[in-house]
This record gives structure tokens, C-alpha cells and sequence, in this order.
């Protein structure tokens, strides 16, 4: 057994010094587990209440995930608490058109998630086992194109840093990309080779063809204009990341990193395609999400654990539509 | 025999030539390595998922976190070898480490959703991490007669390993038993680390004791007289060409070694694996690495610690070989696997005891230091470097530049590395 030096004393006084704090440490770290434990319910699991529909509301209402439930959860003013929160359960969620996307997380070794396809009466149409963390869901406007993207861990080369996988699943064909990032990609006119690609927060085009994403390499990230039919992608701006196309088709709303610190890096920005310019939103407050418009003139996005809103065009103020709520979705 | 020759005193005698016990001292840092990287790896485990899924920061603020450059990391670790070295301090210096990193656990706790906070804590355990390793690394090599170091580093990494990949399985388990309370993994993560600290404080030995065998049966490798006082600042050990040398090939072995995580990279890429199984090919390699730690050091004593590492970057070299040949699959991922734990096994530990002896009394942790952290910012420019060719020119070829890269490093290493242990008169550079 080990020897002694300065710590002058016994061999059976050290044994009792470890046996007591083995215990002391042990049992603190029992308490605290079980104190954290008890105060949490297992996350809700499973389908939708019945009756609770996309078509279910009145047209054009907003739906959120509802943090305290974990469920989707539409909004209603003359309901207790001012929503109705009897959909699925789900990390991130997003609807458009006939479909729903779902992204839930299963705790495990190893943990796993699933992209679930909803119908608009929150049925389940199929099912996507993938590893990863649940982080963007967009579903196209027609509900014929989904993409969402998995936060991934472990597989990096540079272990402080992360990789996202993220998928398209073309729902007229049911062909799914489970990666996108062998999409051969140019960058400043050439073809680009990286082990370092990246890609996340997809968004459609009304054609059900293009799509825009955020590509991050080297550092770097940039906004890219995808092509399914053709399989490629190009880079079109730096500094871009969660693009949101307008409804109409002509502008982009993303978020824009201002600061290299860790403390609130990005502001919601619009580009104009037609003009190229960009402008910020009057929203001041460091944004990380994937904004959603919820008509043509208007954003909406989480901060803060709250789904706020805010004109496109840079004017007025930010607005709170639902507190203790995320992943803003407006299926119509 | 081993004991007129080393001078040990107070040991027990050695049965002849069989299995000598591992020293206590060594077995105890061993704990203490065990205890500490079930905590740390606890955390390191659930910390991407605890960021995204229970504060809802976005993954890529992530990297942003990671605020410590590795040029600080550097500067740490040597700082705390020669802080360590001045006066015999080991226990004192890297006993802060550790303390620092078990109290990071506490910080990760208090900061709340904070990303400042968040940062700060993973800087605390980094700097901690960066002191502690030299003076460890320096214990190691004072308490352990000098021929069987291999032996001594091999148990050592063997126990480290362990704790590794003890860790996530602890911190995932918790997760599940508690329905995601991160709070509770980082609590309990703190209660290992602290555990570990008083392993460190009751059972490991500090300064040692000048004269006469006292109380202490710690085996003495070198008579204390006979060793040459440290004068000068850390990079007075370079004034021996020996250890010149070491410091040299760590350097140039390093530049030439692209990092695992590349391997498994490009393994992914080959076998088409499905993506949930990525984690564990790490945890595959180090399996290994933790079955042959033991066996090279001893292999190691045997031999004379240059050949082991040599063979070790072989094993590496045939894993880059593997990832370029025509291979069934399977003999792919087995072959890659176990040469990239045969690496680590017969040269982590190996480089530490072949340094070890040619260091002068009082400037073990400098010069521990020293050839790490050459070693790690050799590492390191590998890694950009074949990052920029995959880049430029695709994986393959960069996987090519790297094979013929590690082949010459290894041409030089073996002219290089220095054959025998030091003589007497080596040690007195001065």
C-alpha cells in the first residue's frame, strides 16, 4: 500500500478518513440525485390528445412548443391559460401545409432521436430513427419537403467543437438524404472539399426545389442555394446562418454573428435577394433561432425560453406572443 | 541484482527476477487518475447534451465556449512543472490541479444557464488539467526504480483509461435513472472529483525526505546525493543531448501523427457506419489501449523503451496503411482499431519513461512538461495541416502526405532516439 510522507498520520486514520468521506460524498451525491430526480416528471410521451388536429383551431393560429408540457400546444385566448396544449410530444416542431415534423429525443446509451411525419391530424405517416440532438424542423409550404437538422456529438475531430447531420426527406417521392453534406458544393466559383462541412437550417422555396441552408467550414459560415433536381449547392453570401425564405420568395431572414464572445452572438438580419441588401430587425437581443414568418411583413422566433415577434422591415419593436414556449409554427 | 544497482532502500527484497509489486505510490496516483477521469469524463459526456437540450443554447455557440487556446494550455503546463520542480513541490502543484478541476464541477453548477459561467468552468478544468499533468507524470518516474518505469507509466495509463471509460457510463446512467438531470451528473460529478482530491492529499506522498529512510517505504531510485542539483529555469534540461533528443523526435513523431479523430473520420467514411455507432469507435481503441498499457511497459523494460515507441508509430503506420488498402470490411475496423490502441499503448506511457531517467533530480516535471507539450503543439499543427490537404486535395491524398510523413519521422526517430539509459555521468549536464 501506498506510503506516508508529510501527511503525518496513520495508515488506519487515513483508511477511516476515506471510508468516512466515501460515505459523506456518496450520500451527498445520492441526496442530490434524488432531489433532482423527484422534482422532474418523465418527459411526456406519445401521441396527441384526441381531437387536437392542425385544422383543429381557427386558421392562421400559432402553434408552440409548450415548455412546461413538452407538447405542441396552439394558441387560443378563450382557453384556460391561453393555449391548448394537447398535441404530440416533441423537441422542435414545425408545420406547413398537410404535414407536421417532429423531432423527439429518447434518453439511452446511446441517446436517439426520431423525425416523425404527421399528417394534419397529428397521425403518424413514418418514422426516422437518427442519432443526435433534435435542433432545426422546416417543413416546406406545399408539406411535400421536410428537412430538419441533428446536433451531433463525439464524432468531431477537434473535440470542442460540434457537428450537425442534416436531412431532407422528399415526401412526394420518399426518398430521404439522411446527410446532406456530400452535396457537391461550390464556393467562390470553385468546387469545395472539406472534412469539415456542416450544414443546417433548411429552408424551401415555394418550388419544392430550391432550398437554402447555412454551410459552416473552415470557420466560416455562409448561405448556400440548393438544387434538388440537380444535387448541388453553391455558396452565395458569408456570414448567414438559419435562413428563413419570405413566403413571397424574396427575402431571407437569418441570423447574423456580430460578436465572437459566447454571450449572444447573433442578430436577426433580413436579406433582400433582388437588392442584396441586408438591414437588421429591431430586435437588439442576441437571437438563435431559425425565424419563422408568420406572414409576409412580420418574424417570429424564441428568446429567452418565449416566442416574441417582430416586423421584417426594421421597424418597430419586438412583441411577446406566448411565454414559456418554443419552435413557433403557423400551419396553414 | 536490481537493488545494489538502483540503491533502492527499504523495499522488500525482490523475488528473483519474477513479478516485482507495482509501486504503492505509483497504484495511488493510479487511483487518483481512475477517480478523476470518471469525474471528468461524466461531464465531458453529457456536457454537449446538457448545452443544447436542457439550457437550449444552440450548438454552435458550443464551440465558442471553449475558451482556453491550447497556446495557454502550453504555457500552464510548463508553468506548473517548473513551479513543481522548485523545491520538490509535485504533491502541492499538481494537488491544486486537481482541486481546480474537481471545483469546476461546482462552477458548471452555480453558473446556471450562463454561457460566461459555462466558459469559465471548462477553462477552470482545462488550466487544472494542464497543471497537474507534468508534476503527476514526475511522481511517477521518483517513485518508481528506474528499469521497471514502463512498467510503473503502463499500470499508471491502464488505471487512467479505465476511469475514461467508466465515466460516461456512469454520467449516461444517471441521466437516465434521474429523467435528464444534468445538475445531478455535475453534482455528482463534483463529489468524485473532491473524493479524488483526498485520495491525492492522504495517499500519495510529498516532498521526500533528504536523509535516511524514515518512515517513508517509497523506493528511492537515485541516491539523493548523487543527483545534480536544478539550477537555472525549465530549460536548463535542455542543456542535455540526450534529452535534446527526446524532445526532438516527441516533436517530429507528433507533427507526423494527424490526430485519431481523423482515422475514425475517414473510417466512418469507408465503412458507410451508421452514425450512432461513431462514439464508440473511441471507446474500441481504447479498450485496447487499456489491455496492452501494461504489457508494453513491461515489454518496454525489457527491450529499452526506444523500441516500443517506434513499433508503436509502426502500428499507427499500418493503421494509415489499412485506410488506404482494399480491405474487407471488417478486418478494416478490428485491424484500424487495435493498431490505433497498440499505439497509444506503447507510446503514451513509454515516452514519459524513457524521458524520465535522463532527467536531472529536481527538473523531472520541466522536462515531463516540456516533451508533452512539444508534443501536443506538434500534434496540433498535424491536425490543421491535414485538415488544409484534405481540403485542398481530398482525403485520400492527405491521407498519403501523412503515411509518408510518419515514415520518415520514424526514419529519423530511430537514428535519433538516444539507445541506452543514461550513465552516471550524464545526468550532470552542468
Amino acid at each position: 500500500m501506498p506510503a506516508v510522507t508529510d501527511v503525518r498520520l496513520s495508515r488506519p486514520a487515513r483508511v477511516w478518513i476515506l471510508v468516512l468521506a466515501l460515505l459523506l460524498l456518496g450520500g451527498g451525491a445520492t441526496a442530490y440525485t434524488l432531489r433532482a430526480a423527484s422534482g422532474r416528471q418523465t418527459g411526456a410521451a406519445g401521441a396527441s390528445v384526441a381531437g387536437f388536429t392542425l385544422d383543429a383551431g381557427r386558421p392562421g393560429a400559432l402553434h408552440v412548443r409548450d415548455t412546461a408540457t413538452g407538447r405542441v400546444a396552439r394558441l387560443d385566448p378563450s382557453a384556460p391559460g391561453g393555449r391548448v396544449a394537447g398535441g404530440p410530444a416533441c423537441d422542435r416542431f414545425h408545420a406547413a401545409g398537410p404535414t407536421a415534423l417532429c423531432l423527439v429525443r429518447r434518453p439511452g446509451v446511446p441517446a436517439r432521436s426520431y423525425a416523425l411525419v404527421l399528417d394534419r391530424r397529428l397521425r403518424e405517416v413514418r418514422r426516422v430513427a437518427l442519432p443526435g440532438i433534435p435542433s432545426r424542423a422546416r417543413v416546406s409550404a406545399s408539406g411535400q419537403m421536410l428537412a430538419w437538422t441533428m446536433f451531433a456529438t463525439g464524432d468531431s475531430y477537434a473535440r470542442s467543437s460540434f457537428s450537425t447531420r442534416t436531412s431532407i426527406l422528399d415526401l412526394r417521392t420518399g426518398y430521404l438524404v439522411k446527410n446532406i453534406e456530400q452535396i457537391p458544393l461550390t464556393l467562390g466559383g470553385r468546387r469545395y472539399h472539406a472534412p469539415d462541412v456542416n450544414y443546417w437550417g433548411v429552408s424551401f422555396a415555394a418550388d419544392d426545389n430550391r432550398f437554402y441552408a447555412t454551410v459552416s467550414t473552415g470557420g466560416r459560415t455562409h448561405l448556400v442555394e440548393g438544387d434538388m433536381k440537380n444535387w448541388s449547392a453553391r455558396a452565395l453570401r458569408e456570414n448567414v446562418e438559419c435562413p428563413s425564405l419570405s413566403p413571397d420568395g424574396t427575402r431571407i431572414a437569418f441570423k447574423k454573428r456580430v460578436s465572437e464572445g459566447p454571450r449572444e452572438p447573433w442578430r436577426l438580419y433580413v436579406y433582400d435577394l433582388r437588392s442584396g441588401r441586408e438591414h437588421p430587425v429591431a430586435e437588439g437581443r442576441g437571437i438563435d433561432d431559425q425565424a419563422l414568418w408568420t406572414d409576409p411583413e412580420t418574424l417570429a422566433y424564441g428568446y429567452g425560453g418565449a416566442v416574441w415577434s417582430v416586423p421584417a422591415d426594421g421597424t418597430g419593436a419586438p412583441r411577446q406572443l406566448a411565454r414559456g414556449a418554443t419552435s413557433p409554427a403557423v400551419p396553414r | 541484482m536490481y537493488l545494489a544497482t538502483t540503491g533502492r532502500r527499504g523495499a522488500p527484497p525482490a523475488p528473483s527476477r519474477g513479478r516485482r509489486r507495482v509501486p504503492g505510490t505509483v497504484l495511488a496516483l493510479g487511483a487518483v487518475s481512475l477517480v478523476t477521469d470518471i469525474s471528468s469524463e461524466m461531464v465531458t459526456a453529457v456536457l454537449p447534451l446538457y448545452l443544447v437540450v436542457g439550457l437550449g443554447l444552440s450548438p454552435l455557440q458550443f464551440g465558442l465556449l471553449d475558451g482556453v487556446s491550447t497556446g495557454a494550455t502550453a504555457l500552464v503546463r510548463i508553468l506548473g512543472g517548473a513551479t513543481a520542480d522548485r523545491g520538490g513541490r509535485h504533491k502541492q502543484v499538481a494537488g491544486l490541479g486537481y482541486a481546480l478541476s474537481a471545483c469546476s464541477r461546482l462552477g458548471l453548477l452555480l453558473a446556471g444557464g450562463s454561457a460566461g459561467g459555462i466558459a469559465a468552468a471548462l477553462a477552470a478544468d482545462r488550466l487544472g488539467k494542464g497543471v497537474r499533468t507534468a508534476p503527476r507524470d514526475a511522481l511517477i518516474t521518483l517513485h518508481s526504480p528506474p528499469e521497471e518505469l514502463g512498467r510503473a507509466f503502463g499500470t499508471h495509463r491502464a488505471m487512467d483509461t479505465t476511469g475514461a471509460l467508466l465515466g460516461p457510463l456512469a454520467a449516461f446512467a444517471l441521466l437516465y435513472a434521474t429523467a435528464e438531470a444534468y445538475e445531478a451528473v455535475f453534482a455528482v460529478s463534483f463529489c468524485v472529483g473532491v473524493f479524488g482530491v483526498l485520495l491525492w492529499v492522504l495517499l500519495v506522498p510529498g516532498r521526500r525526505r533528504p536523509e535516511g529512510p524514515g518512515p517513508s517505504k517509497a523506493p528511492d531510485p537515485r541516491p539523493v546525493e548523487a543527483a545534480p542539483r536544478a539550477r537555472g529555469g525549465v530549460f536548463a534540461v535542455l542543456r542535455s543531448p540526450a534529452y535534446r533528443r527526446i524532445l526532438l523526435c516527441a516533436a517530429l513523431l507528433g507533427a507526423a501523427t494527424v490526430g485519431d479523430a481523423f482515422l475514425y473520420l475517414l473510417l466512418q467514411r469507408r465503412l458507410e457506419l451508421d452514425a450512432t455507432w461513431f462514439p464508440f469507435l473511441p471507446l474500441g481503441a481504447a479498450g485496447v489501449y487499456l489491455l496492452l498499457a501494461v504489457p508494453a511497459g513491461r515489454l518496454a523494460d525489457r527491450v529499452g523503451r526506444r523500441r516500443p515507441l517506434l513499433y508503436g508509430h509502426g502500428a499507427l503506420l499500418l493503421a494509415y496503411g489499412l485506410l488506404l488498402a482494399p480491405v474487407p470490411e471488417a478486418l478494416l475496423l478490428g485491424g484500424v482499431l487495435v493498431l490505433i490502441g497498440t499505439f497509444y499503448a506503447a507510446t503514451d506511457g513509454v515516452l514519459m519513461a524513457l524521458t524520465g531517467p535522463f532527467l536531472a533530480e529536481g527538473r523531472q516535471a520541466g522536462g515531463l512538461a516540456l516533451v508533452q507539450t512539444a508534443q501536443a503543439v506538434a500534434r496540433l499543427g498535424a491536425a490543421v495541416a491535414f485538415g488544409a490537404v484534405w481540403t485542398a486535395s481530398g482525403p485520400e491524398t492527405a491521407l498519403v502526405v501523412a503515411l509518408v510523413a510518419l515514415a520518415a519521422a520514424l526514419c529519423c526517430a530511430a537514428r535519433v532516439l538516444p539507445a541506452a539509459g543514461p550513465s552516471p555521468t550524464s545526468l550532470r549536464e552542468d
